[in-house]
Protein backbone atom coordinates (compact mmCIF):
# COMPACT_ATOMS: atom_id res chain seq x y z
CA UNK A 1 0.00 0.00 0.00
CA UNK A 2 1.25 3.33 -1.41
CA UNK A 3 1.99 5.47 2.11
CA UNK A 4 -0.17 9.03 2.28
CA UNK A 5 2.12 11.87 1.23
CA UNK A 6 -0.35 13.87 3.50
CA UNK A 7 1.32 13.84 6.91
CA UNK A 8 -1.39 15.06 9.72
CA UNK A 9 0.33 14.58 13.19
CA UNK A 10 -2.02 14.13 15.87
CA UNK A 11 -1.23 15.31 19.05
CA UNK A 12 -2.60 14.05 22.47
CA UNK A 13 -4.46 17.27 22.58
CA UNK A 14 -6.37 16.45 19.19
CA UNK A 15 -7.32 13.07 20.67
CA UNK A 16 -8.19 14.39 24.22
CA UNK A 17 -10.68 16.89 22.01
CA UNK A 18 -12.00 14.35 19.98
CA UNK A 19 -13.00 11.80 22.78
CA UNK A 20 -14.84 14.64 24.04
CA UNK A 21 -16.37 16.18 21.13
CA UNK A 22 -17.76 12.56 20.38
CA UNK A 23 -19.17 11.94 23.57
CA UNK A 24 -20.48 15.32 23.23
CA UNK A 25 -22.19 14.40 19.34
CA UNK A 26 -23.63 11.18 20.81
CA UNK A 27 -25.66 13.21 23.50
CA UNK A 28 -26.80 15.53 20.67
CA UNK A 29 -27.97 13.09 18.56
CA UNK A 30 -29.49 11.08 21.08
CA UNK A 31 -31.06 14.29 22.55
CA UNK A 32 -32.51 15.19 18.50
CA UNK A 33 -34.74 11.66 19.11
CA UNK A 34 -36.74 13.38 21.63
CA UNK A 35 -40.13 15.25 21.54
CA UNK A 36 -40.07 18.96 22.88
CA UNK A 37 -43.04 20.98 23.47
CA UNK A 38 -41.78 23.99 21.61
CA UNK A 39 -39.29 24.26 18.92
CA UNK A 40 -35.92 25.35 20.50
CA UNK A 41 -36.55 23.81 23.83
CA UNK A 42 -34.42 20.86 24.32
CA UNK A 43 -32.72 19.91 27.40
CA UNK A 44 -28.95 20.49 26.37
CA UNK A 45 -27.23 17.54 27.50
CA UNK A 46 -23.89 17.82 25.77
CA UNK A 47 -23.51 20.72 27.44
CA UNK A 48 -22.63 18.57 30.23
CA UNK A 49 -19.52 17.74 28.29
CA UNK A 50 -18.75 21.38 27.45
CA UNK A 51 -18.62 21.79 31.41
CA UNK A 52 -16.64 19.48 32.17
CA UNK A 53 -14.08 20.41 30.12
CA UNK A 54 -14.38 23.46 30.75
CA UNK A 55 -13.49 22.39 34.24
CA UNK A 56 -10.96 19.95 33.40
CA UNK A 57 -8.91 21.40 30.61
CA UNK A 58 -9.88 24.81 30.07
CA UNK A 59 -11.67 27.41 27.78
CA UNK A 60 -10.35 26.53 24.62
CA UNK A 61 -10.49 22.88 24.65
CA UNK A 62 -14.36 23.76 25.92
CA UNK A 63 -14.62 26.01 22.92
CA UNK A 64 -13.27 23.22 20.43
CA UNK A 65 -15.42 20.66 21.73
CA UNK A 66 -18.82 22.99 21.59
CA UNK A 67 -17.95 24.09 18.28
CA UNK A 68 -17.01 20.90 16.94
CA UNK A 69 -20.33 19.09 18.42
CA UNK A 70 -22.47 22.37 17.14
CA UNK A 71 -21.39 21.53 13.59
CA UNK A 72 -20.43 17.37 13.49
CA UNK A 73 -24.01 16.86 15.32
CA UNK A 74 -26.04 19.23 12.83
CA UNK A 75 -24.22 17.26 9.93
CA UNK A 76 -25.47 13.90 11.47
CA UNK A 77 -29.21 14.65 12.10
CA UNK A 78 -29.31 16.67 8.97
CA UNK A 79 -29.40 20.17 10.49
CA UNK A 80 -26.03 21.04 8.50
CA UNK A 81 -26.41 24.71 7.47
CA UNK A 82 -30.32 24.58 8.19
CA UNK A 83 -31.89 27.54 10.46
CA UNK A 84 -31.19 25.09 13.52
CA UNK A 85 -27.69 25.28 12.71
CA UNK A 86 -27.01 28.79 13.24
CA UNK A 87 -29.30 28.91 16.33
CA UNK A 88 -27.27 26.34 18.13
CA UNK A 89 -24.10 27.56 16.60
CA UNK A 90 -24.89 31.21 18.00
CA UNK A 91 -26.10 29.85 21.21
CA UNK A 92 -22.95 27.74 21.30
CA UNK A 93 -20.84 30.99 21.10
CA UNK A 94 -23.20 32.95 23.57
CA UNK A 95 -22.55 30.27 26.28
CA UNK A 96 -18.78 30.23 25.76
CA UNK A 97 -18.28 33.38 25.46
CA UNK A 98 -20.22 33.80 29.33
CA UNK A 99 -18.00 30.93 30.20
CA UNK A 100 -15.20 32.80 29.69
CA UNK A 101 -16.22 35.12 32.30
CA UNK A 102 -17.92 32.61 34.33
CA UNK A 103 -14.69 30.80 34.91
CA UNK A 104 -13.65 33.86 36.84
CA UNK A 105 -15.82 34.07 39.48
CA UNK A 106 -14.65 32.51 43.10
CA UNK A 107 -14.73 28.57 42.88
CA UNK A 108 -14.97 28.80 46.63
CA UNK A 109 -18.49 30.08 46.31
CA UNK A 110 -19.29 29.20 42.82
CA UNK A 111 -19.67 25.49 40.86
CA UNK A 112 -20.69 23.95 37.70
CA UNK A 113 -24.14 24.75 38.31
CA UNK A 114 -23.53 28.18 38.50
CA UNK A 115 -21.52 28.15 35.32
CA UNK A 116 -24.85 25.92 33.74
CA UNK A 117 -27.49 28.22 34.34
CA UNK A 118 -25.42 31.62 33.45
CA UNK A 119 -24.67 29.25 29.79
CA UNK A 120 -27.79 28.46 29.63
CA UNK A 121 -28.98 31.79 29.68
CA UNK A 122 -26.52 33.26 27.23
CA UNK A 123 -27.91 30.14 24.90
CA UNK A 124 -31.62 31.22 24.67
CA UNK A 125 -30.25 35.51 24.81
CA UNK A 126 -28.04 34.35 21.69
CA UNK A 127 -30.62 32.37 20.16
CA UNK A 128 -33.46 35.16 20.81
CA UNK A 129 -31.43 38.03 19.05
CA UNK A 130 -30.64 35.84 16.10
CA UNK A 131 -34.10 34.66 15.98
CA UNK A 132 -35.62 38.45 16.43
CA UNK A 133 -32.69 39.85 13.57
CA UNK A 134 -33.17 37.25 10.70
CA UNK A 135 -35.51 34.45 11.26
CA UNK A 136 -38.59 36.19 12.85
CA UNK A 137 -38.33 39.65 12.49
CA UNK A 138 -40.89 40.61 14.53
CA UNK A 139 -41.00 41.76 18.35
CA UNK A 140 -43.53 38.88 19.01
CA UNK A 141 -40.76 36.20 19.30
CA UNK A 142 -39.88 38.46 22.59
CA UNK A 143 -42.90 37.07 24.43
CA UNK A 144 -41.28 33.57 23.85
CA UNK A 145 -38.91 35.10 26.66
CA UNK A 146 -40.32 33.81 29.45
CA UNK A 147 -40.82 29.85 28.42
CA UNK A 148 -37.14 30.13 27.12
CA UNK A 149 -35.61 31.41 30.56
CA UNK A 150 -37.80 28.57 32.29
CA UNK A 151 -36.17 26.17 30.90
CA UNK A 152 -32.34 27.64 31.09
CA UNK A 153 -33.19 27.29 34.71
CA UNK A 154 -34.39 23.93 35.08
CA UNK A 155 -32.40 21.97 32.59
CA UNK A 156 -29.37 24.44 32.97
CA UNK A 157 -29.45 23.49 36.65
CA UNK A 158 -30.28 19.58 36.05
CA UNK A 159 -26.99 19.97 33.88
CA UNK A 160 -24.80 21.83 35.96
CA UNK A 161 -25.76 19.44 38.60
CA UNK A 162 -24.64 16.51 36.65
CA UNK A 163 -21.39 17.86 35.53
CA UNK A 164 -20.65 18.37 39.22
CA UNK A 165 -21.50 15.17 39.87
CA UNK A 166 -19.39 13.65 37.18
CA UNK A 167 -16.49 16.04 38.55
CA UNK A 168 -16.51 15.13 41.99
CA UNK A 169 -16.34 11.61 41.60
CA UNK A 170 -12.74 10.84 40.39
CA UNK A 171 -13.95 7.45 38.69
CA UNK A 172 -16.83 8.73 37.02
CA UNK A 173 -17.16 8.87 33.29
CA UNK A 174 -14.19 6.51 33.11
CA UNK A 175 -14.41 6.88 28.85
CA UNK A 176 -14.00 10.35 29.83
CA UNK A 177 -11.26 9.99 32.12
CA UNK A 178 -8.87 8.04 29.98
CA UNK A 179 -8.19 10.85 27.46
CA UNK A 180 -7.24 13.24 30.10
CA UNK B 1 -21.74 -18.79 42.87
CA UNK B 2 -25.72 -19.24 43.96
CA UNK B 3 -25.31 -15.24 45.99
CA UNK B 4 -22.99 -14.33 42.42
CA UNK B 5 -25.78 -13.05 40.16
CA UNK B 6 -28.13 -11.41 43.03
CA UNK B 7 -24.97 -9.28 44.67
CA UNK B 8 -23.94 -7.96 41.21
CA UNK B 9 -27.74 -7.29 40.58
CA UNK B 10 -27.39 -5.36 43.60
CA UNK B 11 -24.47 -3.76 43.03
CA UNK B 12 -25.62 -2.03 39.87
CA UNK B 13 -28.91 -0.73 41.38
CA UNK B 14 -26.59 0.67 44.15
CA UNK B 15 -24.51 1.97 41.56
CA UNK B 16 -27.64 3.51 39.48
CA UNK B 17 -29.18 4.61 42.50
CA UNK B 18 -25.92 6.75 43.36
CA UNK B 19 -23.95 5.08 45.75
CA UNK B 20 -20.77 6.22 46.14
CA UNK B 21 -21.20 9.79 44.40
CA UNK B 22 -21.79 12.92 46.79
CA UNK B 23 -25.63 13.67 47.37
CA UNK B 24 -26.67 15.95 44.64
CA UNK B 25 -27.12 19.12 47.43
CA UNK B 26 -23.97 19.22 48.48
CA UNK B 27 -22.63 19.55 44.90
CA UNK B 28 -24.32 23.19 45.13
CA UNK B 29 -22.22 25.80 46.78
CA UNK B 30 -23.51 29.34 48.18
CA UNK B 31 -22.92 31.11 45.58
CA UNK B 32 -25.04 28.69 43.04
CA UNK B 33 -27.59 29.09 45.53
CA UNK B 34 -27.11 32.33 45.55
CA UNK B 35 -27.26 32.55 41.67
CA UNK B 36 -30.43 30.38 41.66
CA UNK B 37 -32.68 31.98 43.39
CA UNK B 38 -32.14 35.10 41.60
CA UNK B 39 -32.06 33.17 38.06
CA UNK B 40 -35.52 31.76 39.44
CA UNK B 41 -36.59 35.77 40.53
CA UNK B 42 -36.03 37.18 37.19
CA UNK B 43 -37.58 34.15 35.55
CA UNK B 44 -40.84 34.41 37.58
CA UNK B 45 -40.71 38.23 37.02
CA UNK B 46 -40.53 37.77 33.44
CA UNK B 47 -43.77 36.55 33.14
CA UNK B 48 -46.06 39.42 34.46
CA UNK B 49 -43.98 41.79 32.75
CA UNK B 50 -43.83 40.55 29.35
CA UNK B 51 -47.28 38.65 28.97
CA UNK B 52 -49.07 41.69 30.49
CA UNK B 53 -48.24 44.24 28.36
CA UNK B 54 -50.94 43.66 25.64
CA UNK B 55 -53.91 45.10 27.53
CA UNK B 56 -54.64 47.85 25.69
CA UNK B 57 -54.76 51.39 27.51
CA UNK B 58 -55.63 54.08 25.42
CA UNK B 59 -58.06 54.33 22.16
CA UNK B 60 -56.99 56.58 19.42
CA UNK B 61 -59.31 58.47 17.46
CA UNK B 62 -58.81 60.06 13.79
CA UNK B 63 -60.30 61.55 11.45
CA UNK B 64 -58.51 61.19 7.38
CA UNK B 65 -55.74 59.42 9.26
CA UNK B 66 -55.16 63.58 11.62
CA UNK B 67 -55.48 62.55 15.30
CA UNK B 68 -58.64 63.81 16.93
CA UNK B 69 -57.83 62.57 20.28
CA UNK B 70 -56.66 60.27 22.75
CA UNK B 71 -59.36 58.81 25.12
CA UNK B 72 -57.49 56.64 28.45
CA UNK B 73 -59.51 53.69 28.74
CA UNK B 74 -59.99 54.04 32.30
CA UNK B 75 -63.33 55.49 33.02
CA UNK B 76 -66.59 55.63 31.18
CA UNK B 77 -67.34 58.31 28.45
CA UNK B 78 -68.47 59.02 25.58
CA UNK B 79 -66.49 61.16 22.50
CA UNK B 80 -68.30 63.07 19.49
CA UNK B 81 -66.16 62.77 16.28
CA UNK B 82 -67.70 65.03 13.06
CA UNK B 83 -66.42 63.72 10.08
CA UNK B 84 -67.58 63.62 6.21
CA UNK B 85 -71.16 62.71 6.46
CA UNK B 86 -71.79 63.33 9.72
CA UNK B 87 -71.01 62.41 13.35
CA UNK B 88 -69.54 58.95 15.20
CA UNK B 89 -70.10 58.61 18.50
CA UNK B 90 -67.30 56.65 20.72
CA UNK B 91 -68.40 54.90 24.01
CA UNK B 92 -65.19 54.23 26.14
CA UNK B 93 -65.01 52.18 29.51
CA UNK B 94 -62.43 50.40 31.31
CA UNK B 95 -60.27 48.51 29.45
CA UNK B 96 -62.52 48.57 26.11
CA UNK B 97 -64.14 50.99 23.72
CA UNK B 98 -66.16 51.09 20.65
CA UNK B 99 -68.20 53.24 18.27
CA UNK B 100 -71.43 53.62 19.62
CA UNK B 101 -73.09 55.23 16.45
CA UNK B 102 -71.94 56.14 13.27
CA UNK B 103 -73.89 57.68 10.36
CA UNK B 104 -72.09 55.48 7.83
CA UNK B 105 -74.86 53.23 5.78
CA UNK B 106 -73.58 49.80 6.14
CA UNK B 107 -72.74 50.27 9.86
CA UNK B 108 -69.57 47.87 10.18
CA UNK B 109 -67.79 49.85 12.89
CA UNK B 110 -70.50 49.89 15.12
CA UNK B 111 -71.27 46.31 14.20
CA UNK B 112 -67.89 45.06 15.35
CA UNK B 113 -68.77 45.82 19.15
CA UNK B 114 -66.35 46.27 21.40
CA UNK B 115 -62.48 46.72 20.87
CA UNK B 116 -60.73 44.98 24.04
CA UNK B 117 -57.42 44.03 22.53
CA UNK B 118 -53.96 46.50 21.70
CA UNK B 119 -54.17 47.55 17.85
CA UNK B 120 -57.65 46.71 17.36
CA UNK B 121 -59.27 48.50 14.47
CA UNK B 122 -62.75 49.76 14.15
CA UNK B 123 -62.43 51.48 10.91
CA UNK B 124 -65.94 54.08 10.12
CA UNK B 125 -64.86 54.89 6.31
CA UNK B 126 -67.75 56.53 4.76
CA UNK B 127 -67.20 59.19 7.64
CA UNK B 128 -63.42 58.87 7.24
CA UNK B 129 -63.16 57.76 11.47
CA UNK B 130 -61.11 55.19 12.86
CA UNK B 131 -60.76 54.03 16.33
CA UNK B 132 -58.02 52.19 17.95
CA UNK B 133 -56.52 50.83 20.95
CA UNK B 134 -52.82 51.44 21.64
CA UNK B 135 -50.86 50.38 24.90
CA UNK B 136 -47.92 49.37 26.06
CA UNK B 137 -46.13 46.14 24.63
CA UNK B 138 -48.35 45.71 22.07
CA UNK B 139 -45.90 45.95 19.26
CA UNK B 140 -46.90 49.48 18.42
CA UNK B 141 -48.58 49.54 15.50
CA UNK B 142 -46.53 47.09 13.55
CA UNK B 143 -48.82 44.23 14.24
CA UNK B 144 -53.01 45.31 13.78
CA UNK B 145 -56.38 43.93 13.38
CA UNK B 146 -55.73 44.37 9.34
CA UNK B 147 -52.94 42.13 8.90
CA UNK B 148 -54.21 39.90 11.94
Amino acid sequence: MTRSTIELPVTADDYRIARYAAAAIALTVAEAALPSPLPGIKPGLANIIVLVVLARHGWTDAAWVSLLRVVAGSLVIGQFLAPGFFLALTGALGSLAVLGLARHLPPRFFGPVSASVLAAFAHIGGQLVLARLWLVPHDGVIYLLPLFATAALVFGTINGLVAARLLAVPGAAPFLLKAG
Amino acid sequence: MSGSVPDGLGELLARAGGAGHPPWLTLLKPGDWALLLAAALLVAASYPLLWSGSAADRAIVKRDGQLVTELALNAPRKYEVTGVIGTTVIEVQPGRARVLSDPGPRQYCVQQGWLTRVNAVAICAPNHVTLQLSGRGGGNGSHDTLNY
